[in-house]
């Protein structure tokens, strides 16, 4: 094991930080540059894309590594509080963490960014706020390129807030736009990206404070070992807060990774630019909810596996279900992102070979579903901007590359063999038998079944897709008229791309192993690999009998449902030899509830919408009725004091005042009559005076 | 004899002059009390300046007091005078000018 | 006279002849000649209050004033005695004269009871006091007896000359007494000058 010199380690600071000086430089001297400064960024990404996959491959060839350099390397100390020590006080160190996920992560992150840059090239032109969009994608690699390298779960949080921020702006990227006609819907989705994932961060951090009140530790390091001491000295079980914590860490990986029922924001973040789609929804935000749970995988309890196993499936089938019914071809993408998370979130759940398998196929995906957006942005940008797919058809002629693209794109996310899907859906699969098998909780059992059902609707809708844009007859021959293909940046993006589509699962050309038992990732990357000398305790142990019968299983079973969705597809749409018009009457109600989404955003309206309404306004009638009734009260109050005050000092001061002037008068009225001028009487008085003052004497 | 004869005369005449100031509707009356009273005073002084010893104070007392009598008296007249002529009147009880 | 007069008369008389009877039974002859100065001095007064006339309260002063120097004349003071009689009898007496006539003619108004009344009072008051007085003066500490040693009185003018130019005793006051009469008089006479409208006629005043 190398550790990490001081050039790797300045080579992996910079990755994050020339995004960010990319975005300081655009916001506020992007619009005098040339072009906009977007040559400046996506150049920035290239020399970022570089750094990564040179680390990568410069690690890989080392055969193994792990090295989280904020114990043996530099690291920058944060916050330090008074305590100056670990026993008092917070004590956050900001440090990086570069071991095979982050590698791989890192690399795939870098290499979409900058594709996604380049094609933004081409696509966003003549956009009024051209560089703010550069800006703003770069800030928002930033933030993933954090999130990968943070050691800490505290520097993880910042930078998955981080990304939610850029995804509200992102997505409400035409909403800033006054000639867009799409405005008021990419102001209102932006606003429901937020707030849901919003819910979603809120149980992240009770997640993080609950760990953090029992450990005392952000370091993700630390947290592992000390949940394994923990675990141990509970006897091998976990405790009840371990699993409350954990599932509310697993909360975020819901609201960022879109499972049910926090995926409603998922389909509306498809009014923001398809560049942006591609970089969320494919490559990196949604991923950063599953990265959390491998990242925090020692810290989950079996309960909190069995519960994400659940939920993934489920989400899986739910997504793939309501992706047959759409007709926006972005839209049949985005329940297809969805659907692929919970493939991803449900293999973690079942814990040991899935959790290898999830964290797989979130880097396959990245590619394959990078690719796919972006050929459908290819496609949009050809017929100027139209979305629905019906109204689309037999471009394939006219947009060969993007065709070429989508096609091979398609194969992998349906897990045809030799392309990228295959080797990690298989993997799932094959995961999700083997906990079955030896009885890792029954949620494995519905997991097999939702997750066969959803790969065979996965591989139905996206050769639907294929089927309903590029072949058959153009429905709306305005658009066809007027398809072109696409200018060089943005078919530079897609074929390279493509290509990841095909080989980031397995470089096939070295090693042609079709079965895919070696593949680089699952080489590389394993529960020692990840957490080293932590013993974990939420898996089981397989011996290569149950794993071998599982292997052959899930082979059998993925290849097979692969093929069924393509058939099917092909009979429907490709040869016309069913009507789906006539499916759909058939169906009836159920296909109604189905492209009605199942009505759950009109559930969230009902109760959390309307509730929050209601909630704020009773709010309100307490602060002007009450508060301000208070408030009032103690005017009115003080007023009435004051009355009693004037009428105190009218009265009685004053008429004190008014007595002593009273009482002087009438000691005057009476003295005054002793006054009376007469001489005579003044002699009298003055002889009874001196005789009176004379007995006084005497007597006393 | 004893110095109580003198000044048993002599608080009798100081009576009798107060009496004749008050009780007479008349200055001139109000001056013969002012006279009476004087002579009283002087009675005193002599009469105890005689039992007491030698010392000339009581008697030399008594000489400036009749020489203020006197010129109380010239004084005196000329205002009851003008008193005669401002008011039309001897009687004290009309001159009440100063009354509150 | 009528009948109040001789009542009051009367009485005065019975009252003078009492009081020398006691005189004389009391201490001889000095007593008698006490006694008779005396009545003189409270007589007179008695009749100035009595009378109804101003002009006969005036003349019974100079009883007053005359039984005043007597009394002097019998402590030993002769030229006091001279000097009363000279300036009450001779000066006072006169200006007091003066203003009597020169004042408007008043019958002697006097109401008998107020009159009676007060001398009364007063006399009872004044008595009062001076029987307190007398009670509670120690005998021993002052010499209310007579002093056996008591030198005869004797007359007392060079005294008093000297007494009046020496500059250790009395030589200021004297000085000063009579300036302040000069001023007195001077100013007497500016107060009762004639003014100017009583020279005029006098129109309806």
């Amino acid at each position: 094991m190398e550790p990490l010199t001081q050039l790797d380690y300045k080579l992996l600071l910079a990755v994050p930080l020339i995004p960010l000086l990319g975005y300081v430089v655009n916001i506020f001297f992007g619009r005098k540059l040339p072009r906009q400064g977007d040559w400046l960024l996506t150049g920035g990404m290239f020399a970022v894309m570089c750094i990564t996959v040179y680390m990568f491959f410069k690690f890989v060839g080392a055969g193994g590594f792990h090295e989280s350099v904020a114990e043996g390397g530099p690291a920058y100390g944060w916050l330090y509080s008074l305590g100056h020590g670990k026993a008092d006080g917070l004590n956050v160190v900001a440090g990086i963490l570069y071991d095979p996920l982050g590698a791989a992560m890192l690399a795939a992150v870098g290499v979409v960014s900058f594709f996604i840059h380049l094609f933004s090239m081409g696509y966003m032109q003549g956009d009024r706020r051209y560089h703010i969009f550069f800006a703003n994608i770069s800030l928002f690699t930033f933030a993933m390129l954090g999130l990968v390298l943070a050691d800490s779960i505290l520097f993880l949080f910042i930078f998955w807030e981080l990304m939610g921020l850029m995804s509200y702006l992102l997505i409400g990227h035409f909403s800033h736009d006054p000639d867009s006609p799409r405005i008021t819907q990419a102001a209102a989705a932006s606003k429901k990206a937020f707030l849901t994932t919003r819910v979603g961060d809120t149980c992240l951090l009770f997640g993080m404070a609950i760990f953090y009140w029992k450990f005392q530790t952000f370091q993700l390091s630390e947290l592992w070992a000390l949940s394994a001491e923990e675990v141990a000295r509970n006897g091998g079980e976990y405790p009840a807060w371990m699993t409350v914590g954990g599932l509310f860490i697993f909360g975020g990986t819901v609201g960022k990774s879109a499972q049910f029922p926090l995926h409603i924001w998922l389909p509306d973040a498809m009014e923001g630019p398809t560049p942006v789609s591609a970089m969320i929804h494919a490559a990196t935000m949604v991923a950063a909810g599953v990265f959390l749970l491998g990242r925090c995988f020692p810290m989950m309890s079996p309960t909190v596996l069995a519960v994400a196993t659940t939920v993934g499936a489920f989400t899986a089938l739910f997504a793939a279900t309501i992706g047959c019914t759409v007709n926006d071809i972005k839209g049949v993408l985005a329940y297809s992102t969805i659907s692929q998370l919970g493939f991803m979130v449900a293999a973690i759940g079942t814990g040991g070979l899935g959790l290898v398998a999830g964290l797989f196929h979130m880097v396959t995906h990245a590619f394959f579903k990078a690719c796919l957006f972006l050929c459908a942005g290819s496609v949009i940008h050809a017929c100027h901007h139209e979305q629905d797919m019906q109204k689309m058809g037999g471009l394939r002629k006219k947009l060969p590359i993007t065709f070429a693209a989508m096609l091979i794109c398609t194969l992998a996310i349906a897990g045809a063999p030799l392309f990228a899907g295959f080797y990690s859906k298989d993997r799932i699969l094959q995961s999700a038998i083997q906990s079955w098998a030896t009885g890792f909780g029954g949620a494995s059992a519905f997991a097999v079944i939702a997750l066969t059902l959803a790969a065979a609707l996965t591989s139905f809708y996206m050769f639907r897709l294929i089927f309903l844009t590029f072949f058959g007859e153009p429905r709306d021959h305005h658009v066809h008229e007027h398809a072109h293909e696409s200018p060089w940046p943005m078919t530079t993006a897609l074929i390279a791309l493509a290509l990841g589509g095909v080989f980031a699962g397995k470089v096939w050309l070295r090693d042609f192993d079709l079965l895919g038992h070696h593949t680089w990732f699952t080489d590389m990357v394993s529960a020692d690999t990840l957490y080293p000398g932590v013993q974990l305790a939420n898996q089981l142990t397989i011996d290569a009998h149950t794993s071998h019968l599982a292997h052959s299983w899930a082979l059998g079973i993925s290849l097979t449902v692969a093929f069924l969705g393509f058939s099917l597809a092909l009979w429907i749409y490709g040869l016309r030899r069913l009507d789906p018009a006539r499916i759909t009457a058939r169906l009836g109600e159920v296909y109604a509830a189905v492209a009605r989404k199942y009505y759950v955003d009109e559930l969230v309206n009902a109760t959390v919408v309307r509730g929050t309404s209601a909630l704020s306004r009773g709010l309100t009638w307490i602060d002007a009725r009450l508060v301000d009734g208070v408030v009032n009260l103690t005017g009115s109050f003080n007023r009435g004091l004051g009355f009693f005050s004037a009428g105190f000092d009218n009265r009685v001061v004053d008429g004190l005042v008014n007595w002593v002037a009273y009482t002087t008068q009438a000691f005057g009225a009476v003295a005054r009559l002793f006054q009376t001028g007469r001489i005579q009487q003044y002699v009298s008085f003055a002889v009874a005076g001196g005789l009176l003052l004379a007995a006084g004497l005497i007597l006393f | 004899m004893g110095v109580e004869a003198y000044v048993a005369v002599s608080a009798a005449l100081f009576a009798l002059g107060i009496v004749c100031i008050v009780a007479r509707r008349n200055i001139l009356y109000v001056l013969m009390g002012i006279e009476m009273i004087l002579n009283a005073a002087n009675i005193n002084f002599v009469a105890f300046n005689r039992f007491n010893g030698d010392g000339l104070d009581g008697r030399m007392f008594a000489i400036f007091v009749i020489i203020m009598a006197a010129a109380e008296a010239a004084v005196a007249l000329a205002i009851v005078l003008n008193v005669f002529h401002l008011f039309q009147s001897i009687k004290p009880s009309e001159v009440d000018l100063l009354r509150e | 006279m009528d009948k109040s007069a001789r009542i009051f008369y009367g009485l005065l008389a019975v009252a003078a002849i009492a009081s020398l009877g006691a005189g004389l039974k009391a201490a001889g002859g000095l007593g008698v000649a006490f006694a008779f100065f005396s009545v003189l001095v409270l007589g007179g007064g008695l009749v100035c209050i009595w009378e109804r006339s101003v002009v006969r309260s005036a003349f019974s002063l100079m009883a007053t004033f005359g039984g005043t120097a007597g009394l002097f004349v019998l402590c030993g003071a002769d030229f006091l005695g001279m000097a009363q009689i000279l300036i009450y009898v001779g000066g006072i007496l006169a200006l007091l004269l003066f203003g009597v006539m020169l004042s408007p003619p008043d019958l002697g108004e006097r109401k008998l009871p107020r009159v009676l009344g007060g001398l009364v009072a007063v006399g009872i008051a004044i008595g009062w006091v001076a029987l307190k007085v007398a009670n509670t003066i120690d005998p021993t500490g002052v010499a209310w007896a007579v002093d056996p040693n008591l030198a005869q009185p004797r007359s007392h003018v060079t005294e008093i000359g000297l007494g009046f130019v020496h500059p250790e005793q009395y030589l200021i006051a004297f000085e000063l007494a009579a300036f302040f009469l000069t001023v007195a008089l001077v100013a007497a006479v500016y107060i009762a000058r004639r003014r100017r409208v009583d020279l005029e006629p006098e129109g309806s005043a």
